[in-house]
């Protein structure tokens, strides 16, 4: 394994808010590797964001601290953090909120050269720009364009452009695709990935969309409600999923083929406040395999395959406490130990079905009838 | 490498090929704006004659002569003359230089320190807000034109208390506005995306914040100076203002206020005034506020 | 064709008329909607999903939208030619939509019941009692217990919202019912509840439903058929499982090449090139052509006609209909 770039110590961000502190954050230990791709994956509040910017102080720890080639970076001053914040670089989730709307696109990638004195003269930092442009595949005529000109494809390669600026070695992705059409978040996705090949850059991937974490990613870490649940090489964590939440969490994802019968399992109770936590496990009110230590004791995160992380008192051997509905059956509890749950939550589609396919593709030139409406030739004709 | 990315289509907005100005773009919109351009062409007009005032109303605003007082506009004096004989548009045009310039310097006065102290507390926020902002609520619960009023008596009249007891009396508005804009400006992902780049606070400000704060507060000066005039001839209305015999619109309407019913030109002819100059400063206002926001084309 | 459906929308064109220039937002759309069925309309930002469902609904906001041609035909009759009237009747009793944004689309200072109620008062004729009645039990159908019944919005979550929009839009057991987006603003995990419950209910109540979404995983997970909308028109209209084995239209097997799929480990994404059109301004032809990897010459000047591959199964391009215009001219 290559060595270690960035880790995280018992980071923890506390938000004071009415009624007690919100554990955005709550101890969390990982580490991610130079070259390698770190997906952070996790629902809506669970804290990935947070996480992402307290590795770029962007947001001050309530405690812990973040490692950067073998430096605590927390503690330090801000004047010695300014050469490992050139190092680390983030890119936004919203390519309208994250560029200034008074600034042209060359002002805007030319702006990290300036504060940070890269080039000192004017001619210098354009065609540095105008080379950022040309690697991220922004037409050199769009230099002096604002952002609402664009659209969101090429406002997010704005946003790479900057970030690519200072030559970082790190950069966090906060959900950079979650606001594009699938046509274009294709394109962004491939192009993050020329970067990283070209520059050897190292990812902190954050996204609640699994499929595209799976992509993207070596390895993945789960959040849930501020805290790590599982964290593994991203294929063995889809093939594992040990943690309960996991399961739910990847069985409810739509899989866009009709091969594979997805069944979800869904989750009952409600999700529990991050506010004032209590020392429990945080998933157990929607656990199907809740036992009485669940509400005692928070769980730790411990190997339990070599690089397989789990944050669950009965990981690996789970025995089912409630019912479940599975892709909408129930799975009565007691019997279901025999039951495998990520058995029942996919299953592929018998193969007869098949046929129709066949037959769809089967048809020949020949067989294409043309039913159009006499109507509707006119409307063509008069196009 | 990624060129090969498509980034071309037939769909690729036009874009000129040389630098444009910002303020250039806000013209060429404001220009569009027929109303707008009606409102700057009155001010601009207003402020041309104010400023010609020696040359083209040679008479100036205090020949007084009691022969000639109380006429109805006639072919001399087109507006009619006052009770003491004096030209009424005469007093009028010199007026003008007194009216605007009060309206101009005081919301000067009330953006700049009503800006700065917006700025400090809504980006600093905390216990410098608090502070602040709570003080400028003392100076909020107390109405305005019974500020102004308090300031001049405390100061005494003449121009600048009038223009400072005017613009004091409005600081905490802009307060408000700016703070709120910095606030939300604040929590913008764009400004968090400066400090990643290692932006200083002060290169935040000066480069993020305020040209992106600076619409509302443009478009509230203009309507703030309406405002001002208003509070200053308000001011010159109840006696406290300009000291006679100065021909501010205010204290000309004042003046004007005894006679009302037997000569009416006197209150209607710098009522007009008041009002056309409002009138025009509120289209100007609103037309700006649609130039300057970037996100509206054309 | 074997069966009949129940909403057909045939060459359907909606145009945003403003002294700006005009919109062209729907394209000859033509779609079809079968009894008890799932239609799924595919789209991305802009491709014209809202303005169908709006134009379903008569809801078109005129000005400056203005429906140019076409008939929806629900019932033999067609809404496009119905009074204000006759429309108010059809709206929310036999047709009724489901918005995106729970947050945004239920009353804050209204109770969910009494917002659930409303809808059963205005369309059937029942008394308070038992349109009260009603309501708590749409609350219990959607899996919300009708003690619930006096709170208001903001002291649920934002998958019970959802669950209570729906609640609204079933409460008069509508034939149709046009879900728009209904699950982009939940999470996974609570995405996967709702869309359970609506197939739960849609098989119950026998409604059929027009799904709008962008998610080809929802659609693969909830949908009987699938329409493909490019810039403003179906371009590929088909039974589900033929759709996604093989999909016809360039546009459509794009779109399958741009999504990373869990099943699959793909090194490289096939992303479709360049953007989607700008609608005031659409490429001649077939509106895909600049993106489309198997251009031909006709593209750029023909509008492609329907070609229909079989009874479930037609697609709007000229790479199927190509031996066709021989006979034709």
């Amino acid at each position: 394994m290559s060595k270690v770039m960035l880790e995280a110590r018992g980071l923890t961000k506390y938000f004071d808010v009415p009624g007690g502190k919100l554990h955005a954050v709550d101890h969390v230990d990982f580490v991610i590797h130079e070259g390698e791709t770190l997906g952070l994956v996790g629902e809506s509040g669970c804290g990935k964001s947070t996480t992402g910017r307290l590795l770029l102080r962007l947001l001050e720890p309530t405690e812990g601290e973040v490692w950067f080639d073998g430096e605590n970076i927390t503690t330090m001053p801000l004047k010695d953090f300014r050469k490992y914040r050139s190092q680390m670089q983030i890119v936004f989730q919203d390519p309208y909120a994250s560029l200034n709307p008074r600034m042209s696109l060359s002002e805007i990638i030319e702006e990290p050269l300036i504060i940070n004195r890269i080039h000192n003269n004017a001619a210098d930092r354009a065609k540095r720009v105008r080379e950022l442009m040309d690697t991220v595949g922004l037409a050199q005529r769009l230099l002096n364009v604002y952002p609402h000109e664009l659209d969101g494809g090429r406002r997010q390669r704005i946003g790479i452009a900057r970030a690519l600026a200072l030559k970082p070695r790190f950069i966090v992705q906060d959900e950079p695709v979650s606001a594009l059409d699938v046509s274009i978040q294709a394109q962004i996705l491939n192009l993050m990935d020329d970067l990283q090949d070209e520059f050897k850059l190292t990812y902190l991937f954050i996204s609640h969309d699994l499929s595209v974490v799976k992509h993207v990613s070596d390895r993945i870490v789960v959040m849930y409600l501020g805290v790590i649940v599982e964290m593994a090489e991203s294929q063995d964590l889809f093939d594992r999923r040990e943690h309960p939440y996991t399961q739910a969490l990847l069985s409810a994802l739509p899989v866009p083929s009709v091969d594979i019968e997805t069944r979800p399992i869904l989750l009952k109770g409600e999700i529990s406040s991050p506010i004032n936590p209590p020392d429990a496990c945080r998933f157990a009110g929607r656990c199907p395999y809740k036992q009485e230590l669940c509400d005692r004791e928070e769980p730790k995160l411990r190997e339990i395959h070599p690089g397989h992380w789990v944050a669950c008192h009965f990981a690996g051997n789970l025995v089912q406490t409630e019912d479940i509905i599975v892709g909408g059956q129930v799975v009565a509890a007691e019997e279901g130990e025999d039951i495998d749950i990520q058995e029942l939550a996919r299953q592929e589609v018998a193969p007869e079905e098949d046929i129709l396919t066949e037959e769809a593709a089967e048809v020949e030139p020949e067989d294409i009838i043309e039913v159009e409406e006499a109507k509707s030739e006119e409307t063509i004709i008069t196009k | 490498m990624a060129k090969n990315v498509a980034t071309a289509s037939a769909s690729a907005p036009v874009v000129a090929d040389k630098k444009r100005n910002q303020w250039k773009e806000v013209w060429r919109r404001l220009k569009q704006n027929k109303m707008a351009m009606l409102g700057l062409g009155i001010l601009v007009f207003m402020v041309i004659i104010a400023l010609s005032a020696d040359l083209l109303f040679p008479k100036g605003f205090d020949d007084q002569m009691i022969s000639r007082r109380f006429q109805l506009p006639n072919s001399e004096y087109w507006f009619g003359t006052d009770n003491l004989g004096r030209g009424i548009l005469d007093r009028m045009v010199h007026g003008a230089r007194v009216s605007l310039s009060i309206g101009l310097f005081a919301v000067t006065i009330s953006i700049v320190f009503g800006g700065l102290l917006g700025a400090m507390a809504g980006f600093y926020g905390g216990k410098v807000d608090n502070i602040i902002m709570r003080s400028l609520d003392v100076l909020l619960a107390i109405p305005s034109i019974l500020l102004a009023i308090s300031i001049v008596s405390a100061l005494g009249g003449g121009l600048f208390n009038v223009m400072l007891a005017v613009g004091i009396s409005s600081i905490p508005g802009y307060a408000r506005i700016v703070r709120a804009s910095v606030i939300t400006l604040k929590g913008q992902e764009f400004i968090e995306a400066a400090r990643a780049i290692g932006a200083s606070d002060k290169r935040i400000i000066l480069r993020h914040i305020i040209p992106n704060a600076l619409a509302p507060i443009i478009v509230q000066g203009t309507l703030g100076v309406a405002g001002a005039i208003l509070s200053a001839a308000g001011l010159s209305f109840i006696g406290l203002g300009l000291a006679p015999p100065n021909p501010e619109w205010g204290a000309m309407l004042s003046g004007g206020r005894q006679f009302i019913r037997d000569h009416w030109p006197m209150t209607l002819f710098p009522g007009l005034a008041i009002m056309i100059t409002i009138f025009a400063l509120n289209l100007l206002g609103d037309g700006l506020r649609d130039a300057l926001d970037p996100k509206l084309r054309n | 064709m074997s069966r009949k459906p129940l909403l057909d929308i045939k060459n359907l064109n909606v145009h945003y008329i403003t002294h700006e220039g005009t919109t062209k937002a729907i394209n000859d759309l033509n779609l079809a909607l079968y009894p008890g069925e799932t239609l799924g309309l595919v789209g991305e930002t802009g491709a014209g999903k809202t303005t169908t469902a709006l134009s379903m609904m008569q809801l078109v906001p005129d000005p400056p939208g203005k429906i140019i041609s076409g008939e929806i035909l629900y019932h033999d009759q067609d809404l496009t030619k119905l009074s204000e009237h006759e429309l108010r009747k059809i709206r929310g009793n036999q047709i009724s939509m489901i918005f995106q944004d729970p947050m945004t689309s239920l009353n804050p200072i209204m109770t969910v019941g009494d917002q659930i109620r409303e809808g059963i008062l205005l369309h059937q004729k029942v008394d308070m009692a038992t349109a009260t009645k009603r309501a708590s039990d749409m609350l219990e159908v959607v899996g919300i217990p009708m003690e619930r019944y006096n709170e208001y919005p903001h002291q649920f979550s934002g998958g019970m919202k959802q669950r209570v929009v729906i609640a609204i839009a079933l409460s008069c057991n509508p034939e149709i019912l046009i879900a728009d987006e209904p699950t982009t603003a939940l999470d996974v995990t609570i995405q996967a509840q709702v869309l359970q419950l609506m197939e739960n209910l849609k098989k119950d109540f026998n409604t059929s439903m027009l799904m709008i979404t962008h998610d080809l995983g929802v659609v693969a997970n909830v949908c009987d058929h699938v329409a493909i909308m490019y810039a403003g028109t179906v371009i590929e209209h088909a039974e589900k499982h033929m759709l996604y084995r093989t999909p016809k239209h360039p546009y459509t097997q794009g779109l399958f090449g741009s999504i990373p799929n869990v099943e699959e480990n793909v090194d490289r994404l096939k992303p479709i090139m360049g953007l989607m059109p700008d609608p005031t301004n659409l490429p001649t032809g077939c509106t895909f052509h600049p993106r489309c990897p198997h251009a031909m010459d006709i593209c750029q000047v023909e509008f492609p006609r329907i070609t229909r591959l079989n009874d479930e199964h037609w697609v709007r391009c000229h790479l199927y209909s190509a031996d066709e215009e021989v006979s034709h001219e």
